[in-house]
């Protein structure tokens, strides 16, 4: 664990200096009360944690739900530093060879309807995760390939059996899309209810959700965590546009917006509030890449996909985008500067990150040829939210023209562009993304296997040897040799095969008001949301 | 009394009755009488012209990004009007962009307001149940202001050039079809409407030869006035993010695209948008002068 302290240390650092930058760190008593008001740039398609992948969706709801561990909130920046948040005690440690973990359950957790909480709760929970039935989506169930079994031999006891000893099983449960849910909910109103109703036991109960607009909580007085949370509410304002949510925030009509905004609206914001307006950067554990949807035919061909990373210029872009959009880092499947993520000289020996661009759109015109694709039509689908996504479709288009391809783009909404990527499968690329949490490339690359819930290119079935090396991956507890098979699933994945297509890594800013106190940016806009520890110094 | 040729009155006296005036005095005359519409016309012209000749008269490929010139203000190097958050040129955008205004403008105004020609002529003509039904189901779009029911339209087709333009098309037909069967109901009870009839012209013959072109005046004004509104319409969509979308040139898209970047580079902005401004005034005002030339009403104010 040597290389990933030291990783954390690294990264802790980083944040610090930003952290830095824009305020003190100096410990503060918290005080009570107030409404937190914050903007979310989507809105959610459901509110099932364990079946969305968006910000939109963990922003307004996360404080609705406890999770059995998480990171620590006073040091998010961290990898390997989890607190118990439903169980007791500090994390435990594996029996069995690393194959058996055993969690003692808190007693007297309250659900917001008055239940109360078991080990059963978990279990269903977490059969609903990791074993769904036929028909329900689960997005993280590749995250738990390493679970044989959940089990609950009392109330308060929760067991884990593994099928191999891997270090990735507990940032795996930490993943903060791991909501408790009741047992008796799940039997009573089924595998589809929490998508649009609540019942948890987090920190705040749902008051209110009107559509397009906002959704209101107010403070749970039965939370298990005594003294807080500080809060009375919260109220997370729904705005897609930047220009619209900068300006809330300038006008303090809204204190705070989790996700992040782009360096130029950071200069304007300190500009315009001076010491009002703190700023916490991090690296972010997101990536935006197309997915190319194996299921058409244009799109089948491997010389094609190749065609389509050769073309895109990341080393350029990273410098020109990183001005107007949230986006900075060139890196490949594994989050960059991780011990696990390749070095400049292992990604420019992958098609596509060649420092020479000219070369590059040269073989891909040439492979358009081969593949009798030479002036490739096709369709762009993308999300309709400006950062990043509709910028960088759009600069994507205009590197693809370099190469002789005409590309329209399609926007659509949140929910009709997952809708989109998860039923219809009605596009021929797509702009995707691979945000995660907690960082754990292990399990964060399970993104590029076909089989895995949260993979849209509809190549299920069509590529073992990737599914083989990933597996691989999985059960190696070797550091040097997990890094060796990263390279080869990277390889794979990007090169050979081009099943996806990244484009640069996403780059966290987040100002904020400066009472908003409590609050520590993390390299996801997915952690650190329960906001039980947020409070106004006002 | 024998008439001899010399003295019948050839075509060539009546010219020298009523002399053939030259295009450049005309169009002084109608300057002089709608200064406000030759300029209109001549915003309208620009426009065309523009978009016409858009691969020749733009200084650069609209699509083609200059990463070393982001967002760089009116002026700087060979960009007249500044550059966007790609470094595309602003100007090129802009004189692109009016082919997508005048295809939108023109494509809706003209299947718009001749669509509710022939509804609104068919509902006056033939009159009974089904004007009674014609008229209450037209009714019902007309309950619906203007972008409300083109916002509706797009949102369920999805967004994109064509379901705008059906999004457009859609609110101008009821508008156009009252207006033509008020005058189409005037002439449906003129004598030569029921001559015609009595000589057992088929429906279709009193309506195309008969009652059409004498209700070509409202129609060319509702025309002309939809041209406008339907770039304005245009233009409001894909602000919304409904419309057209990138890289496609289109004044709308530019605006929205430009909320982000505004407050440092106000030139992202200002530019479409007096573009739009400019076009629909244009429009307005030629379609105002339409109006009052065609009018019989108005011509003797």
């Amino acid at each position: 664990m040597s290389k990933y302290a030291g990783f954390a240390f690294a990264l802790a650092a980083g944040v610090g200096l930003a952290v830095g930058a824009g305020g003190s760190a100096k410990a503060e008593t918290p005080k009570k009360g107030g409404i937190l008001n914050f903007i979310v740039a989507a809105e959610s398609p459901s509110y099932d944690g364990h079946k969305e992948s968006t910000f939109a969706m963990v922003h307004p709801t996360r404080p609705f739900y406890s999770l059995l561990i998480r990171v620590n909130p006073d040091n998010p920046s961290s990898p390997t530093d989890f607190q118990c948040d439903l169980c007791v005690g500090s994390v435990p440690k594996p029996t069995d060879g690393g194959k058996t973990y055993t969690f003692k359950i808190k007693k007297g957790v309250k659900f917001h309807d008055g239940q109360t909480l078991t080990a059963n709760d978990l279990v269903a929970t977490y059969n609903k995760i990791i074993f769904p039935p036929d028909g329900v989506s689960s997005a993280r169930k590749a995250f738990f390939k390493m679970v044989d079994a959940v089990e609950a031999p009392d109330d308060e006891t929760l067991v884990f059996k593994l099928k191999f000893a891997t270090g990735a099983f507990i940032p795996a449960l930490a993943t903060p899309f791991n909501y408790t849910y009741s047992a008796k909910d799940l039997k009573e109103h089924g595998y589809d209810w929490h998508e649009k109703n609540v019942n948890g036991t987090g920190a705040f109960k749902f008051k209110e959700a009107v559509a397009g607009s906002h959704v209101e909580a107010v403070k749970f007085d039965d939370f298990h965590v005594d003294g807080k949370p500080y809060l009375d509410g919260y109220k997370a304002l729904i705005s897609r546009k930047m220009a619209i949510r900068v300006q809330a925030i300038r006008g303090d009509r809204a204190s705070i917006e989790f996700r992040g905004f782009p360096p130029k609206q950071r200069d304007d914001l300190v500009k315009a509030l001076g010491k009002d307006i703190t700023v916490q950067e991090s690296d972010w554990n997101c990536v935006l890449l197309y997915t190319p949807n194996h299921g058409r035919p244009i799109m089948q061909d491997p010389r094609v996909r190749q065609a389509l990373t050769l073309a895109v210029d990341r080393w350029g872009g990273s410098q020109h985008l990183s001005r107007i959009a949230i986006v900075k880092t060139v890196g490949g499947i594994a989050f960059p500067n991780h011990p696990l993520a390749a070095t400049k000289a292992e990604l420019v020996r992958l098609k596509g990150y060649g420092t020479d661009i000219k070369a590059a759109r040269e073989e891909a015109k040439k492979l358009l040829a081969e593949a009798g694709k030479a002036g490739i039509k096709f369709e762009l689908l993308n999300r309709g939210t400006d950062q990043p996504y509709k910028i960088v479709g759009t600069w994507l288009i205009g590197q693809w023209r370099q190469i002789g391809a005409q590309v329209t783009q399609r926007v659509e909404p949140t929910k009709s562009f997952y809708n989109s990527l998860r039923k219809t499968h009605d596009f021929d690329v797509s702009v995707d993304f691979n945000c995660q949490s907690v960082i754990n490339p292990i399990v964060d690359v399970s993104k590029y296997i076909g089989s895995a819930g949260n993979n849209y290119g509809n190549y299920a079935g069509q590529d073992q040897e990737l599914e083989d090396i990933y597996n691989q991956l999985v059960q190696e507890g070797d550091e040097a040799k997990q890094r060796e098979i990263m390279r080869v699933m990277e390889k794979r994945a990007l090169s050979d095969q081009a099943h996806e297509g990244i484009t640069l890594w996403w780059y966290k800013i987040n100002p904020h008001r400066s009472y908003v106190k409590g609050w520590k940016i993390a390299p996801s806009h997915y952690l650190n949301q329960s906001l039980d520890q947020v409070w106004l110094d006002k | 009394m024998m008439v001899t040729v010399s003295e019948v009155q050839t075509e060539a006296d009546f010219e020298e009755v009523a002399p053939k005036k030259a295009w450049t005095q005309v169009a002084m005359d109608l300057s002089r009488k709608q200064p406000l519409g030759v300029f209109g016309l001549a915003i309208v012209l620009a426009m065309v012209v523009a978009a016409a000749l858009a691969n020749v008269v733009s200084p650069f490929n609209p699509l083609q990004e200059h990463f070393d010139a982001m967002l760089v203000p009116p002026g700087t190097d060979s960009y007249l009007l500044g550059t966007d958050e790609f470094g595309r040129d602003i100007l090129s955008r802009l004189i692109y962009g009016s082919r997508t205004a005048l295809l939108v403008g023109f494509v809706c105004a003209i299947v718009g307001s001749t669509a509710g020609l022939v509804l609104g002529v068919a509902s006056a003509y033939f009159g009974g149940l089904f004007d009674l039904i014609l008229q209450r189901v037209l009714d019902v779009f007309m309950a619906f202001p203007l972008i409300i029911l083109a916002l509706a339209v797009v949102a369920t087709l999805g967004p994109g050039i064509e379901n705008v333009m059906i999004a457009i098309i859609l609110p101008f037909v009821p508008q156009c079809a009252r207006v033509v069967r008020s005058n189409a109901l005037a002439i449906r009870e003129i004598p030569y409407v029921d001559a015609a009839r009595a000589l057992g012209f088929s429906n279709a013959r009193i309506i195309l030869r008969h009652m059409v072109p004498n209700v070509m005046a409202p129609y060319l004004i509702m025309l002309t006035t939809f041209l406008g509104q339907a770039i304005l319409l245009e233009a409001s969509l894909s602000f919304l993010g409904l419309g057209v979308q990138d890289p496609i040139p289109a004044w709308g898209l530019m605006l929205t695209n430009a909320s982000e970047f505004f407050e440092g580079s106000p030139w992202v902005a200002i530019y479409p948008g007096v573009a739009i401004s400019l076009s629909v005034f244009g429009f307005n005002l030629f379609g105002d002068a339409v109006r009052d030339t065609l009018d019989p009403k108005l011509r003797s104010r």
